[in-house]
């Protein structure tokens, strides 16, 4: 139970600013991710929430409490560290158990506390190990019980599973996904994997160098992402950019020039005037093979991962990457035609500014809880 | 005979030379302590010689072994846990809490060795003199926790510096205080590390030799005074020199086999190799 506010706040180590002013509001029982490239300041970010790094300036506040002087063990949140920062010389049961011990908890009440956070991890049959008895899997379920013992108000988690391979990585996600539903408590995640973002977030925060690039549910930055950084991060394979020139532009939607033609994109074109270029974005899945296509293109690579083929071709300068179906049964050096519907078009300005939708996308302000409900209403 | 064979041969040949080197003296010492005054001095030095506790009885008649030993003891171990308790705080404020200067810091520290200890003699002594330290098992404590505090700081700060980050910092999030942290965390996680720096510190405050003979005379002389005792006044009589000394080395002599072990685990842990 706890929201978390961030006003304004800026880490500055040594005259170099990683965290340039940041504004946040995360609500109760939320599930957001911070994401974003190496060195984008997200895990700096986490680390002033839990204390663990002091904050220049701005205000952190907790359930509307400012906590940028509470120390780390005061500030009632718990982290999951990359690492998993197991004490090497503790069992798994005083491991998990350490936070109640420091809290001069009575030692029955503890092994209470830490029997039922390790009935939900299904723990129970490790308790009397040492962390370099378990396995990667192991170690992290550990972490996380170790969180779920101190019964924070916050969990932070700090890409838990990017020490993991990618079967466990996948399981884990699930697992973390399912952990969420039963704890229904405020987790803030760091990842630089948009599909880890994509797949558990109920909000989405993308950073770049030490800013806020755009917040929003997975959805909204899928569809509607607010500049060309957030169209490229999110989204796997990459967004396909190419420079096009603009031959009428409304507020009713541009009409840019293609190699096979022009065509029309429904956005916002005020203050656009014909003749002016702008970059047109469009996702590799929503390309499709067409053999009346006004695109062209060369095959350069073909990657087959059985239900899906990516197809990376090239036409002059340009280069783009085309997801099909899984049996395509095209070869590399084949001239194909593709097509696309320009409704799934994005447009960007010079600076990288995307230009508004005209229409937002219907599931764009579903939220996780509304997600469960139709998804149970469903199975009925 | 393979090349790998035969180079496996040399190198333990080398091994065991060398070893031989180190042990000849202290093997020859307690020899000697076992002969008569004649035979210790005798030109060629006789191997085969029938074994006499006469530099034995003589030593223990003429010094109160037992209180020298026990001020080595309490001198050496007591000085170990001082320079222990100061330098833990120090390495952990160096290792977790660096600025600018922690380098710097350090490798001072570590100059001070340099210094011959003969340099401060008058300054020392007569500061000794005057707090009325001289001739105490606290003064003798003092000066050795100060010698050894630059090695034992430099080898703290290399085990605490392989602690990862993490840990403790995880452990600041489960709600421990600076000093939990030290004693829940660190301490148990270096103790390989902290108990050979440990053992290397009472080992060189058992064999150092300088300050005992210049600031101690009779009530906190430790063994290495005892030895002295022997060699002054009447001219040298080796058999018993050599036992007295066969008696100063015996007791960290022992200590060290047993916990040798642990030595080489901690001095090949960290950065110290």
């Amino acid at each position: 139970m706890a929201t978390l506010q961030l006003n304004n706040i800026v880490k500055d180590f040594g005259g170099t600013q990683v965290i340039k002013g940041v504004d946040l509001e995360v609500k109760d029982r939320e599930f957001v991710v911070f994401v974003g490239p190496s060195g984008c300041g997200k895990s700096t970010l986490m680390r002033m929430i839990a204390g663990l790094e002091s904050t220049t300036s701005g205000d952190i506040s907790i359930d509307g409490q400012r906590i940028n002087d509470v120390g780390p063990a005061d500030r009632g949140l718990a982290m999951v560290f990359q690492s998993y920062a197991l004490y090497p010389h503790m069992t798994v049961e005083d491991n998990m158990g350490f936070s109640l011990r420091l809290a001069k908890v009575k030692k029955a009440e503890r092994r209470e506390k830490v029997l039922a956070a390790a009935r939900i991890l299904q723990l129970e049959p490790l308790l009397d190990r040492k962390p370099r008895a378990l396995s990667g899997g192991q170690r992290q379920r550990v972490a996380i019980g170790r969180a779920i013992v101190r019964n924070p108000s916050i969990f932070l988690f700090d890409e838990p599973l990017s020490n993991l391979d990618a079967a466990l990585r996948v399981q884990m996600r699930i697992e973390l996904a399912r952990l969420h539903e039963e704890l229904d408590a405020t987790m803030i995640y760091v990842t630089h994997d948009q599909i880890e973002a994509m797949t558990m977030a109920d909000k989405i925060v993308v950073l770049q160098d030490g800013l806020v690039e755009q917040i929003g549910s997975p959805m909204e930055l899928y569809h509607h992402p607010c500049n060309r950084f957030v169209a490229g991060f999110i989204g796997s394979p990459k967004m396909n950019f190419l420079d096009v020139e603009v031959r009428e532009a409304s507020s009713e939607g541009i009409d840019v020039a293609l190699p096979g033609g022009d065509c029309r994109v429904p956005v916002d074109g005020s203050g656009i005037s014909a003749g002016d270029t702008l970059t047109l974005g469009i996702r590799p899945e929503h390309l499709k093979l067409d053999d009346e296509g006004p695109l062209t293109g060369k095959i350069v690579v073909i990657e087959r991962l059985g239900g899906v083929t990516s197809l990376y071709l090239e036409h002059g300068d340009s280069e783009w990457i085309l997801v099909a179906d899984g049996d395509v049964a095209h070869r590399v050096h084949d001239q194909v035609r593709f097509s696309f519907d320009p409704t799934c078009g994005h447009l960007f300005k010079g600076d990288g500014e995307a230009l508004n939708h005209l229409h937002r996308h219907p599931l764009v302000d579903i939220d996780r809880k509304q997600n469960r409900v139709s998804s149970a209403s469903d199975g009925q | 005979m393979n090349p790998t064979m035969t180079k496996k041969l040399l190198l333990t040949l080398l091994a065991w030379g060398i070893a031989l080197i180190v042990f000849f003296p202290i093997f020859w010492m307690v020899l000697t302590g076992f002969k008569t005054e004649g035979e210790a001095v005798a030109t060629p030095p006789s191997l085969f010689f029938e074994p006499t506790l006469a530099g034995y009885n003589e030593v223990m008649a003429r010094a109160d072994y037992l209180k020298f030993a026990l001020n080595s003891i309490v001198i050496s171990f007591g000085s170990t846990l001082l320079a222990l308790i100061v330098a833990i705080p120090s390495a952990y404020s160096m290792a977790f809490l660096p600025t600018k200067r922690t380098q710097g810091t350090l490798l001072w520290m570590l100059s001070t060795k340099m210094l011959p200890p003969v340099g401060v003699l008058m300054p020392v002594y007569l500061l000794f003199r005057d707090m009325g330290l001289l001739d105490s098992q606290l003064g003798l404590t003092i000066v050795y926790m100060l010698m050894n505090l630059p090695i034992v700081v430099w080898m703290l700060y290399t085990f605490f510096k392989d602690i990862p980050k993490d840990i403790l910092e995880a452990g600041r999030m489960d709600g421990a205080g600076t000093l939990q942290e030290v004693l829940y965390l660190l301490l148990p996680l270096t103790l390989p590390g902290i108990a050979s720096t440990g053992l290397l510190s009472v080992i060189l405050s058992w064999n150092e030799a300088f300050w005992s003979l210049n600031l101690t005379t009779s009530d906190a002389a430790p063994l290495t005074a005892f030895i002295a005792s022997f060699s002054s006044p009447e001219g040298l009589f080796w058999a018993k020199l050599s036992a007295a000394s066969t008696l100063a080395i015996a007791p960290i002599l022992i200590f060290g086999w047993m916990t040798q072990k642990q030595m080489v685990r901690g001095l090949t842990f960290g950065a110290v190799k």
